[in-house]
């Protein structure tokens, strides 16, 4: 049982433009030559591309076996554990993805008769209406296409509030040091200056800190509860309370829901706006970087300034309502990634509120399960707050063997590859040393974390035993420990087959 | 500990006896001693107010009786385009981004084991790249409305300038959005003038507009509203003068066909990905494309980049994140943007459908849409009272028809050919008054002669009687 043993296809596939050989399509042409040579030739000279462009002339069956072979290359959820901390990379149901292939939400413009769209309609406005209750808010904004993306609809959303209530001048956004990166740009991005609070020897904010850092300049709070050390902020409500008192708005990160459905509400810790990763928490695939979805939630003093359009009910038909004479505007065009929208609703009528609140009870289990297995192995910590159970994340610190040894948290992920586990998020949060943020979620079994922790035990025997395993892995990954200072050094860059540059190849 | 209602088909661990063996190994008495540290105040209150889960079978029959209260274009003949346009998508495309090796992938965070991804988000900046003739591309943002947010607050930090200077008839979602994007930070937004006959950019106000606080001029090439700016080079050079950067937005299938923006020196291109084979999806997720020319530029570029590089025996080619010092993850509130999650997987798909149209069938797929185009306006212009098209210049796969002499209006006309089972043209009365009772109509590849016919046939009944 428990045999590590992974081997990642290695196809040193070309990039596909080396695949290309005059004269071949992947397309089923559509005209003949003579309506094309008489279409073209409409077009005013000026306007004309002069020749086409430098595309791949490549048949279908050799488009689809350079894509299936990159898959090969690649790794997801569907092959193996993904802990990444904070992304929460959990089973995405196959018949969320059967649904929305259905012609019915794919072929959909957003702009056709509202008549005609009363099914989509009906679920982005059941979708609203569900989030907010398993959030707590009062209304929901669909709009926004990911976490980062309702971070800045957040933090234009108190922008609005506090211009229509005096507080124009107000101009700092305060952010814990354990933040998430992108709170911090985010506030960057609606110009307000950024005002770190320290974390306490407990890993939580420090209370004290807050109230010396809150004042009439403060915008609000951008905080993630657990925090990123997958610790309960359990000073929440006199944390919003500090900032409330000092008329700055509080806001949640929505990235660390997973842990906390039906178990705690961000409207009951006092938080005025919350994002949700509908990518993280309610499973929809992430797709390799995107597409995620990042609806806002408010409470009922923000609702009027969500942005333009939400989704609404009469009584009798649904409809888009463009009339909010105080919205911030549109953060977007059109209403929204609702294919995306469509799978995460369908995952929370799957699930329903026993599901939802088992999936953060087991994701809980499973976190503190293997912080307390990993933290008795030669090497490895778990700092902070010592005693108290994490949430749906946990942070593991490698500085012990990394001294010991010369090991690093990086190698340790790295050499994870090697297992065909993911590594977990390596050197974040910034409060950790050699920081490894694990977040296994509930959709893995005991047998793979188990699995899990036998790859930990390993490294740390071949870590001791100055195997040089750890120091050069991944081996059985499609390709070897890859060069990153090269794909950044002004000579050696390249970012298109377009700038192919000969003498820096290989 | 509480009873679990029920072991969980997504949920491994969620059986009672696996539960307690794992609590017990940790020495823990129940899952509640887990949750002990949230205060009771909120702990108390906790309880989800939404239904008890479905079985997949009863989830399915559900979705499908809402799903089934849309009228898709498989059940309308549309002819909505206005920044989400319908397309025949390549069932090989599905095929491949429905793969859970990419479908359920993270952002590439460890690129030994993300090699697949990474090689086709560089695919796809090296399409793009090629196909708007700029230099670099990153590999994707939000949407096209995002794209040009993050242009114009490129252009004002490249420049040091505040001033962004757009077209009167942009896409009117984009501007609301581009004025979400640059209000904040303080850069202005200013118009200038489109002729009323032409759709032309008015030269003479876009230089008395430009001026040593212009940091960028805005084109949409084609226009929002189908027609093809002749004066684009002239553009690019004024702008260049007054010393601003020319941002052009592109749907980017006309680029088959048309000048590339590269070619008359575009600074920052941005466009809508989604029609180069993605669904229209209710208008979203959708793909922004974001390219820009030279160095200096690059290293203000926001969004993820993919390079080539080698592993570090040199002995295998391979791919990973490039000048990730942009990005949040490192700069936090220094970052050129806060984007994470973009758009990947619709950005595969976009290298996908190039690679297999191929130069041939880009051109094939214009000529197509160009066909298509002249077809409607040949067929609908000669209705009584109807003007097709609206403005006397080259378009490419939407324009705009004007009612004014029919007695009718828009809001009638799609009423009357909605009960005929044909969704019109987007009605532009409520955003460009001045255009009168004018519709935005657009034809693709998924429109046949007979069914223009069809519209044509239908709009001429509706009008004269």
């Amino acid at each position: 049982m428990n045999e590590l043993v992974y081997a990642q296809a290695r196809w040193d596939e070309p990039p596909i433009i080396e695949l290309s050989q005059a004269g071949k399509i992947g397309f089923h042409q559509l005209s003949t030559a003579e309506t094309t040579r008489a279409a073209l030739e409409t077009i005013p000279q000026q306007l004309r591309r002069a020749r086409p462009p430098s595309l791949p002339e490549i048949s279908e069956i050799e488009v689809v076996r350079h894509y299936t072979r990159l898959s090969q290359e690649n790794f997801g959820v569907d092959l193996g554990i993904y802990p990444l901390g904070s992304c929460t990379m959990k089973y995405n149901p196959k018949i969320c993805d059967a649904i929305a292939a259905s012609h019915k939400i794919q072929d959909l413009h957003p702009y056709q008769d509202q008549k005609t769209a009363q099914g989509i309609l009906q679920i982005l406005y059941e979708a609203s209406d569900l989030l907010a209750k398993i959030v707590g808010m009062d209304k929901i904004t669909l709009q926004p296409a990911a976490g980062a993306h309702g971070e800045y609809t957040g933090v234009l959303l108190m922008r609005a509030y506090h211009r229509d209530s005096g507080g124009q001048d107000r101009n700092e956004v305060i952010v814990p040091d354990s933040a998430h990166g992108t709170n911090p740009a985010s506030a960057a991005m609606a110009g307000y200056k950024v005002v770190e609070v320290p974390s306490n020897a407990n890993g939580c904010v420090d209370t004290e800190a807050l109230k010396n850092a809150v004042g009439p300049r403060t915008v609000g709070l951008m905080i993630t509860n657990p925090n990123t050390l997958g610790i309960f902020e359990r000073e929440i409500v006199e944390i919003a309370e500090i900032v409330h008192d000092a008329g700055g708005l509080v806001y949640y990160d929505g990235a660390n829901l997973n842990a906390i459905m039906g178990k705690a509400k961000p409207g009951d810790m006092g938080f005025d706006i919350v994002h949700i990763n509908l990518h993280k928490t309610f499973a929809t695939p992430h797709g390799g970087g995107g597409p995620g979805a990042g609806p806002v939630g408010v409470t009922k003093r923000l609702a009027d300034y969500l942005p333009v359009p939400t989704v609404e009910f009469d009584g009798t038909k649904y409809y888009l309502d463009y009339n909010k004479p105080k919205t911030i505007g549109k953060v977007r065009a059109f209403h929204g990634s609702a294919a995306v929208v469509l799978r995460a609703y369908t995952y929370i009528l799957l699930n329903g509120k026993e599901g939802l609140a088992t999936a953060a009870e087991v994701a809980v289990l499973n976190a503190n399960y293997m912080a307390q297995k990993l933290r008795k192995i030669k090497g490895f910590s778990l700092p902070f707050a010592e005693g108290v159970p994490r949430k749906h994340e946990f942070v593991l610190s490698t500085s012990t063997l990394t001294k010991e040894t010369g090991v690093t948290a990086l190698q340790v992920g790295k050499r994870l590859l090697d297992f065909g586990i993911h590594s977990p998020t390596v050197y974040f949060p910034m409060i950790v040393e050699e920081a490894l943020m694990t977040e296994p979620t509930e959709t893995v079994s005991k047998l793979e974390l188990d699995a899990m922790i036998n790859g930990f035990a390993k490294i740390s025997e071949e870590a001791y035993a100055q195997s040089d395993q750890p120091r050069t892995s991944p081996h059985a990954t499609s390709v070897s420990r890859v060069d990153e200072a090269k794909a950044n050094r002004p000579r050696t860059i390249q970012l298109t087959w377009r700038t192919e540059k000969p003498e820096a190849s290989r | 500990m509480r009873e679990l209602a029920k072991v969980h088909p997504y949920i491994p661990n969620s059986d009672g006896s696996i539960i307690d063996q794992m609590l017990s190994e940790i020495g823990a008495h129940s899952i509640e001693d887990l949750f002990k540290d949230i205060p009771h105040s909120i702990r108390s209150k906790a309880d989800l107010q939404i239904p008890q889960g479905m079985s997949e079978l009863e989830t399915k029959k559900h979705l499908e009786r809402l799903l089934a209260k849309n009228s898709s274009t498989h059940d309308l003949l549309s002819f909505l385009g206005a920044g989400v346009w319908p397309h025949h998508v390549p069932a090989a495309i599905d095929a491949i981004v429905s793969r859970g090796e990419f479908l359920t992938s993270y952002t590439p965070y460890q690129p030994e084991i993300s090699q697949g991804m990474l090689q086709a988000m560089f695919e796809y900046q090296s399409l793009i790249s090629e196909l708007t003739q700029m230099d670099y591309a990153n590999s994707s943002l939000y949407d096209w409305s995002t794209a040009l947010g993050e242009a114009a607050r490129m252009a004002s930090r490249a420049t040091g300038r505040s001033e962004f200077i757009v077209t009167k008839y942009i896409q009117p979602e984009r501007l609301a959005t581009l004025q979400v994007f640059c209000e904040p930070v303080g850069i202005k937004l200013i118009e200038v003038a489109q002729d009323a006959r032409t759709g032309f950019v008015d030269l003479a106000d876009l230089g008395r507009k430009l001026s040593s606080n212009t940091a960028g001029v805005y084109l949409e090439y084609p226009s929002f509203l189908g027609f093809v700016e002749k004066a684009a080079s002239e553009i690019g050079s004024m702008v260049h003068k007054a010393g601003g950067l020319f941002v052009v937005g592109s749907e980017p299938i006309s680029l088959g066909i048309l000048k590339p923006p590269g070619q008359f020196e575009a600074d920052i291109v941005v466009g809508e990905g989604q029609p180069l084979g993605n669904h229209m999806n209710y208008g979203g997720p959708l793909l922004g494309i974001f390219a820009c020319r030279g160095e200096p530029l690059l290293r203000q570029m926001p969004g993820r980049i993919i390079g080539k590089t080698a592993t570090q025996d040199g002995k295998q080619v391979a791919y990973c994140m490039a000048l990730q010092t942009r990005e949040q993850h490192i700069r936090r509130e220094k970052a050129t943007s806060n984007i994470c999650t973009n758009e990947a997987l619709l950005a595969l798909a976009a290298s996908m459908y190039l690679s297999l149209l191929g130069p041939k069938g880009i051109t094939d797929l214009c000529a197509t849409i160009l066909d298509r185009t002249r077809y409607a306006v040949d067929r609908i212009d000669r209705i009584r009272g109807v003007v097709a098209p609206r403005f006397d210049a080259f378009h490419f796969m939407e324009f705009v028809i004007n009612f004014d002499k029919t007695g009718k209006n828009v809001s009638e006309i799609n009423a009357a050919l909605l009960k005929a089972g044909i969704q019109g043209g987007l009605d532009l009365s409520k955003w460009f008054p001045e255009l009168g009772q004018s519709a935005l109509y657009c034809f693709t590849e998924i429109h046949s002669h007979q069914d223009i016919q069809m519209l044509a046939d239908k709009l001429q009944q509706i009008l004269e009687t």
